[in-house]
């Protein structure tokens, strides 16, 4: 079962551009189911893993030798993500796309390869091949930003490609000396070799800090985010959307943290690294945020800032810390990509993403309206929607490892995304029109429908987080403290 | 004599005799993959070649006429989906990517079972691939060289 991530993606991605020049509306149909099998594949997987992990050895070689693909539950946690959210940008897609770009077929290709490449780096237990499918997304995703094919989009994938590059580099640099320290590639072998060879191994420290480098860069944490504010506001909505939800977190966090607590070992000098990269970007972020006029570039930053919160949290190294940051990661992706599914519906009814030139659009746009009132809400941690539940816990975890200084920037941070939100709603939904712009529709159905399906999921997560922490968060949050128990749970117990 | 199209005649009469030589010479790697070095992306890379020659030699607007781009593209996809077609046949014997087909005696042409087949499959992808890629350094034209060529 655990390859049917990776091979019905995969499938439609070469299946669309065959078929689409021929019958239109076959890849959006395709694309749609697929993405919505992938959903429920997902949610069935919650129940298939409590402990422990699933192996799956490629072509029946067994796990050292073979390629293997294991799911668990930190996987089935990053899956959910990138399925719902997947599914529900492609969704959205369904008219945006239409009216707005040419060569629909080419687009729903590169987005089921997108899908193919991030469902595999979750499932893979197999250090190459993980990189084999960050750079399946990341080629991907390079293309999407520049989908539009006008001088900012070009420029921004440009940009975007030279620093994955740089990023994807360090992480085969760091991937090529583990192998000829240790000769093996399979991630829960490479654990156990370290192992073997003790703590404090100079060469895997340097390994260490390469993989940090490299998926911070994926991540868009502080020093390495400058790529971040041009590419995802260039790209098309849905897909920035995917990458702000779900790409930069697949590709940067979940890897990072894999590599790191799975893999090398967690200690307190990788605790400060990580408190340290969360309190500059969640600082940093916010900072270069509340100036922003242009709706989507704003939304760029406050994702480095949400990031920092999720990196804060994880590099605690607490059980409550690590919840949390894993909770906020969840919670992201729903109301940032709900974000910038609005910032897309606004663009698609006035042709402009400029704060200060659209006015008064909660008369005109009620779904959107709404919907981004809740999103706005709930990354700003308002009671009781998603985001505040998870801040309030990453900020009890920061105050009983007594790291007052870091509780107190998570409340600062969230008092000024407070303000920086209110200025969006202010600007674009809640002012009276000094001279009203006739015309100003309602977007259709297909994206009304996925807007208000992740409002739903921000309020529902909200009130009944309990639920959502047993059966998802905390089983994900114990692979990570489980550390080097990953080892028995793939190759067996010896 | 009147202007005309690609390189020169001598030019022309060669690559016309060596093509099918590349040709031929990239089916052998791709066919003998699994037996000596090489395999589909070489031999995918070889046959690409092979057209890209056609089209350096006789100009690219003849030679486009022939060899269509969408005929390109459409081979990618196939090569793509039969890689994954026969990494799914694997699942008819339990696992993804088994190697279902008997395997014959080492060593000689028909043996290995799909590893012969996935190299098909990847020089299918390949050579359509980079051919297309070609097409479309040669085809798409920025306006600023227009812009160039008119100030000429």
């Amino acid at each position: 079962m655990i390859p049917l991530f990776v091979a019905i993606p995969l499938g439609f991605a070469f299946l669309i551009p065959l078929v689409s020049k021929y019958k239109e509306g076959f890849a959006r149909a395709c694309a749609v189911a697929g993405g919505f099998f992938l959903v429920c594949v997902s949610v069935a997987s919650v129940y298939w893993i409590k402990t422990g992990a699933m192996t799956y050895a490629v072509g029946g070689w067994k796990a050292p030798f073979g390629i293997c693909m294991e799911l668990d539950a930190l996987s089935v946690l990053i899956l959910l993500v990138i399925n719902i959210i997947g599914f529900l940008a492609l969704v959205y897609s369904a008219e945006y796309i239409k009216k707005r770009y040419t060569s629909p077929g080419l687009y729903y290709a590169l987005f089921c390869l997108l899908l193919a490449g991030l469902n595999g780096v979750a499932i893979s237990g197999d250090l190459f091949n993980m990189f084999v499918f960050l750079e399946i997304t990341s080629i991907a995703s390079y293309a999407l930003v520049a989908f539009g094919t006008e001088a900012e989009e070009l420029e921004a994938s440009f940009k975007y490609m030279v620093l994955g590059s740089i990023a994807s580099a360090l992480i085969l640099f760091a991937i090529g000396i583990l192998l000829a320290k240790v000769s093996t590639l399979n991630m829960a072998d490479i654990a156990r070799q370290l192992m073997r060879q003790g703590p404090g191994n100079i060469t895997v420290l340097y390994c260490a800090a390469l993989f940090t480098m490299g998926f911070a860069l994926k991540a868009g944490l502080v020093p390495f985010h400058t790529w971040l504010a041009d590419a995802h506001p260039a790209a098309p909505a849905p897909v920035s959307a995917m990458l702000s939800g779900v790409v930069i977190k697949t590709l940067g966090i979940y890897q990072l943290v894999r590599v790191i607590f799975n893999i090398i070992g967690f200690s307190q000098a990788m605790s400060f690294i990580f408190v340290w990269l969360g309190i500059i970007s969640m600082v940093v972020g916010v900072l270069l945020a509340i100036g922003q006029w242009d709706f989507k570039r704003l939304l760029a930053y406050h994702s480095i800032s949400q990031i920092g919160y999720v990196v804060f949290g994880i590099g605690l190294g607490t059980p409550l810390g690590i919840i949390g940051g894993l909770f906020h990661l969840f919670n992201h992706s729903l109301f940032k990509s709900l974000l910038f599914l609005n910032a897309g519906a606004v663009e698609f009814a006035t042709g402009t993403r400029r704060l200060e030139k659209v006015a008064g659009l909660s008369n005109e746009m009620p779904v959107t309206g709404v919907t981004s009132l809740i999103a706005s809400l709930s990354i700003a941690g308002i009671p009781p929607l998603c985001g505040f539940w998870s801040k309030l816990i990453i900020i009890i975890a920061a105050f009983q490892v007594q790291h007052f200084f870091g509780a107190i920037v998570c409340l600062a941070v969230s008092m000024v995304t407070l303000a920086s939100f209110l200025k969006v709603q202010k600007y674009a939904f809640a002012r009276k029109a000094q001279n009203p712009v006739a015309g100003i529709k309602e977007v259709p159905l297909s994206m009304k429908v996925s807007m208000v399906s992740l409002a739903i999921l921000c309020v529902g997560v909200g009130l009944f987080f309990p639920v959502i922490i047993n059966t998802v968060i905390k089983p994900a949050a114990d692979v990570l403290l489980a550390g080097r128990e990953y080892i028995n749970w793939v190759l067996g117990v010896k | 004599m009147k202007q005309q199209q690609g390189m020169s005649l001598i030019v022309k009469r060669i690559t016309k005799i060596t093509v099918s030589l590349i040709f031929l010479f990239g089916m052998y790697i791709v066919l003998h993959g699994h037996l000596t070095p090489g395999g589909g992306f070489a031999g995918g890379v070889i046959i690409a070649l092979s057209f890209i020659h056609l089209v350096l030699a006789f100009g690219k607007e003849i030679a486009l006429q022939r060899l269509r781009e969408s005929f390109f593209s459409a081979i990618e996809s196939f090569g793509g989906l039969m890689f994954l077609g026969i990494a799914l046949l694997g699942l008819s014997g339990g696992y993804f990517f088994l190697n279902v087909l008997p395997k014959g005696v080492p060593f000689t042409l028909f043996s290995s079972g799909i590893i012969v087949l996935c190299n098909i499959a990847i020089f299918l992808k390949v050579s359509a691939g980079l051919f297309s890629i070609f097409i479309a350094l040669a085809i798409i034209r920025m306006p600023m060289d227009d812009a160039k060529e008119q100030s000429r």
